[in-house]
């Protein structure tokens, strides 16, 4: 336990990704079996015990502390596991932490089958036996917060650098393995073969597409290409091995391979096939791809309501198809899949689950048009986010090759914002002014003022990054703890260009709306700060978006 | 005699009307009895000024050689006496130097303890309990959340990371003044025998403590190495230094900081520190509590820090207490926010 609780405690201050990964790899590297597989079900969050509520841990240190004590200290710590991690009495100076803790996995089998009534007891003595670090990790694990900044993905990753592997043959063999991953672990350390996918419904690596402009589609030739639009939900993956009677496994996988399959119980109603569809899940309401700000509050909820599934029904939109039956078509060229997926989705009838309509390409410059404005694509147009074009001929190849595939966004919205705040960035960044806050006018009663719609902290060029940075120190007006306070008067500031993708509305800022993927576009060195936008024009736009009409025209830069 | 007759909180600090002396006064007074060098409780300006001889000598090194009118070195244990009131000094194991005061008069003793930590320092003399009738503890981590465990389990910590990111320099904030080396005492205790890097601010505290014949291994002006030299070095600079324009010349740095503050950890994640150090100079919640204890004092005064979870410690032990409710100490590091040039940091000093 002492190792994995000093993982943990590392990982949740580490900011940098590989940074991460390194710590991660040592661990898996440096810890025996079975703790280190147990390490892993906890970081990909594989483990399924019942999680202690809170009141039991408040029982528990309630029982040991005085009142007024423990409420002084929970007020300075903030977070109640932690509280009751440092202030919980060790008896006497216990033995030898070392020797005394309980290991991982006896932990994780005890958790696994103790009764609820035991439950108290058992954690007590633990919390005795554990150093602070531990204890801390003892109870995020028993109520399921561990919250570190890892993703499953990330943890997968760095358990395929014990091998000459990476993260997606982890991803393919991982539906047929179970914690504590033993053969996993023997596989990557060349102790034994690698583990069979015994899973009839896989995950195959998803194909990815590389961004395009108008610069670069020039030198292609529109016949051998095809279109589509690119929607705004999630990609995905659904596998089954079904038969029409709706026997037989089936499961839903994110982008990167992760199961998602128990968001969704709707769309896996309507799974009933035989064979690996690539899409993208989208909610659609009345017949209407709604935007993915909709879809957003159908996404990362724990539990999965009927009110929830009412109110946002997902759907499947399908890209392609890579197996069909038993047949895998992955190596066939991309028009012989479309035509086998109309085919599929045409004979499989089933209203949860459509065809990605394709666009036609006269030339480019009609496409762009059609890019320009979506609406041509029916009533669905606020959720497209752009076209996809893929080549005739290309396979359907794992990673993101250069070519095959290509992304065409659509051009972002564009307001010209004051930098009102700057705070300090993390790992590399962290003695650079890198998050920005910046505000449009707006009138109030004591004239008109500057009002917070937004927060950036990239699309700017590491020289960029300097030249802000310096400007933010030398025009500091107040300070709260990292953040300032930077010059925001009508003649007297600095101008910033910010793209973003869409809006909604937010009862969280104080002008009522959120941006969504906010980022500065160009510094306006130029611009004094009385010339930047208005909070009316942004609720123009938002009202724009509601009414369904998405970006601005081809060719608009600013609003 | 009541104890305020013999020790009364003012707004200047602690003041003995019989001795005409202020104790770690916070404005210039004619007399001050100093506890210890960090500059909050160590002012310049003082008509006459009482203290250990390190503690002189590192206001001398601080403020240059007239930071008094005059100078008065005690020794610990050494017996004085200041217009009736008997002074004595005693190791207060917090900084080389430090000490506590005890005030004694007509059978009536009063120990201000400044600040101190009851646990083993290689830098500094070992604090002593003082038998009093009155304990004026301070109350920096007077919370039983704080509890600081072992410094070597913390310095070990450290070393694995250099072991595990060899390419990347380790930057660890310590204070300036008694932290600092005694991490870097630490980090040789802990078998690291390599040249550690010190931040300019660091070099004259760190020289004289080399002088009172502490050792400390060999040590480089970080300003000096180039940026290849610096991969899988240890660091050492004050914390205001972690985030500032001076840490970029570092390759990919790990930022620590070396503090009883970084027992809780959103103190930490506020400052952006990747690998916190549990290593304070103050007693923990178990040292101030047995401290307390051993003094044998039936009344506790509580100053600078989290004085209610002190007192509420008192109250359940039946002993007398209050809150002495004196500004001005260990107030550097809450609002600290660090100067854009190497000459930051000579500032905040506590935890």
């Amino acid at each position: 336990m002492n190792r994995f609780a000093e993982l943990l405690d590392r990982l949740g201050y580490e900011p940098g990704r590989n940074n991460k990964l390194r710590l991660m790899t040592e661990y898996f590297r440096s810890v025996a079996d079975p703790d280190r597989g147990w390490a892993l079900a906890a970081l990909t969050g594989a483990l399924t015990f019942q999680h202690a509520k809170p009141g039991i841990i408040r029982a528990l240190v309630a029982a040991r502390t005085d009142e007024t004590l423990f409420g002084l200290s929970y007020d300075y710590v903030g977070d109640l596991s932690e509280t009751v991690a440092l202030m919980w009495p060790t008896p006497q100076r216990p033995a030898d932490p070392a020797t005394a803790a309980p290991a991982l996995s006896t932990v994780i089998r005890t958790l696994a089958t103790l009764g609820k009534s035991e439950l108290p007891a058992q954690l007590a003595r633990w919390l005795d036996q554990l150093d602070e670090t531990g204890r801390w990790a003892l109870l995020k694990l028993v109520t399921g917060a561990l919250r570190i900044g890892v993703s499953a993905r990330l943890a997968k990753t760095a358990v395929a650098a014990l091998g000459s592997t990476d993260a997606h043959d982890i991803e393919l063999i991982w539906p047929g393995l179970a914690p504590p991953y033993e053969e996993l672990f023997a596989w990557l350390e060349g102790r034994a073969e690698k583990p069979a996918n015994r899973d009839p419904v896989p995950f195959r690596p998803a194909m990815l597409a590389h961004a395009i402009d108008d610069g670069e589609l020039a030198g292609l030739d529109p016949a051998d290409f095809m279109a589509e639009w690119k929607w705004d939900g999630i990609r995905v993956q659904a596998v089954a091995a079904r038969g029409a009677d709706g026997g037989g496994p089936a499961r839903l996988y994110s982008r990167t391979g992760e199961d998602i399959s128990a968001s969704f119980p709707d769309l896996m109603d309507a799974t009933r096939f035989a064979g690996a569809i690539d899409g993208e899940l989208l909610v659609v309401r009345a017949g209407r791809v709604q935007s993915f700000n909709v879809l957003q509050q159908r996404l990362n909820r724990k539990t999965v309501n009927a009110k929830l599934l009412a109110e946002f029904p997902v759907h499947l939109r399908a890209y392609d198809l890579l197996v069909e039956g038993e047949e895998d078509l992955r190596t066939r060229p991309f028009a012989e899949r479309r035509a086998r997926l109309e085919d599929f989705v045409r004979r499989l009838d089933e209203p949860r689950i459509d065809l990605s309509p394709l666009v036609p390409i006269a030339t480019w410059e009609a496409l762009a048009a059609a890019r320009a404005d979506p609406s041509l694509a029916g009533a669905d147009a606020d959720a497209v986010e752009g076209i996809m074009l893929k080549r005739r001929d290309a396979p359907y190849l794992p990673g993101r090759p250069k070519g095959p595939w290509w992304k065409w966004k659509r051009d972002p919205f564009m307001v010209d914002a004051v930098l009102m705040y700057a705070q300090r960035g993390h790992g590399k960044r962290s003695s650079y002014y890198s998050d920005y806050t910046f505000g449009v006018w707006t009138k109030t009663e004591q004239g008109d003022e500057l009002v917070p719609v937004g927060k950036a902290y990239f699309g700017f060029t590491d020289q960029e990054l300097i030249e802000i940075d310096r400007y933010v120190r030398r025009n500091t007006v107040d300070r709260f703890g990292p953040v300032r306070e930077v010059t925001h008067e009508a003649d007297q500031g600095l101008v910033l260009e910010v793209a973003f993708e869409g809006l909604q509305r937010s009862t969280r800022h104080k002008s009522g709306l959120a941006m969504r993927f906010p980022r500065i576009n160009r510094l306006r060195w130029d611009k004094p700060p009385k010339e930047a936008d208005r909070l009316e024009t942004l609720e123009h736009i938002l009202t724009r978006i509601e009414a369904g009409r998405g970006a601005p025209a081809a060719g608009a830069q600013s609003v | 005699m009541r104890p305020e007759q013999l020790l009364l909180p003012t707004p200047a600090g602690l003041y003995c009307a019989l001795g005409g002396f202020h104790i770690d006064p916070t404005r210039p007074v004619d007399k001050a009895v100093i506890t210890h060098g960090h500059s909050d409780h160590a002012r310049p300006g003082h008509g006459s000024v009482l203290a250990t001889q390190e503690t002189l000598d590192l206001m001398a090194l601080r403020y240059g050689n007239r930071f008094a009118g005059r100078v008065q070195a005690a020794r610990y244990g050494e017996s004085l006496n200041l217009g009736g009131a008997t002074v004595t000094l005693h190791p207060a194991g917090h900084v080389l130097g430090s000490a506590q005061v005890a005030v004694s008069h007509d059978g009536l003793r009063i120990v201000a303890s400044g600040d101190y930590k009851d646990v083993a320092d290689p830098t500094c003399a070992p604090f002593e309990p003082v038998a009093c009738d009155v304990f004026i503890t301070e109350a920096t981590f007077g919370l039983p959340v704080f509890r600081h465990g072992n410094p070597d389990g913390e310095i070990a910590k450290l070393l694995r990371s250099v072991a595990l990111f060899p390419e990347r320099a380790h930057l660890v904030g310590a204070y300036s003044l008694g932290k600092a080396q005694r991490v870097i005492a630490l980090i040789r205790k802990g078998g690291y025998a390599p040249p550690i890097y010190l931040h300019g601010a660091l070099a004259s505290i760190t020289r004289y403590y080399q002088d009172c014949g502490i050792a400390l291994g060999e040590l480089r002006a970080a300003r000096d190495a180039d940026k290849a030299q610096l991969a899988g070095a240890i660091v050492l600079c004050p914390p205001s230094a972690l985030n500032e324009l001076w840490s970029r010349r570092f390759p990919d740095p790990v930022t620590a900081f070396a503090s009883g503050w970084m027992r809780v950890r959103a103190r930490a994640r506020q400052r952006g520190i990747a690998l916190p150090l549990v290593i304070s100079d103050h007693a923990d919640w178990d040292g101030l509590t047995a401290t307390i204890a051993a003094t044998g004092a039936a009344e506790v005064w509580v100053t600078h820090g989290q004085e209610d979870g002190l007192v509420r410690f008192c109250e359940l032990r039946g002993l007398k207490a209050r809150p002495l409710a004196l500004v001005g100490y260990g107030e550097e590091e809450d609002t600290q926010d660090a100067q854009d040039t190497e000459s930051a940091g000579e500032r905040g000093e506590p935890a």
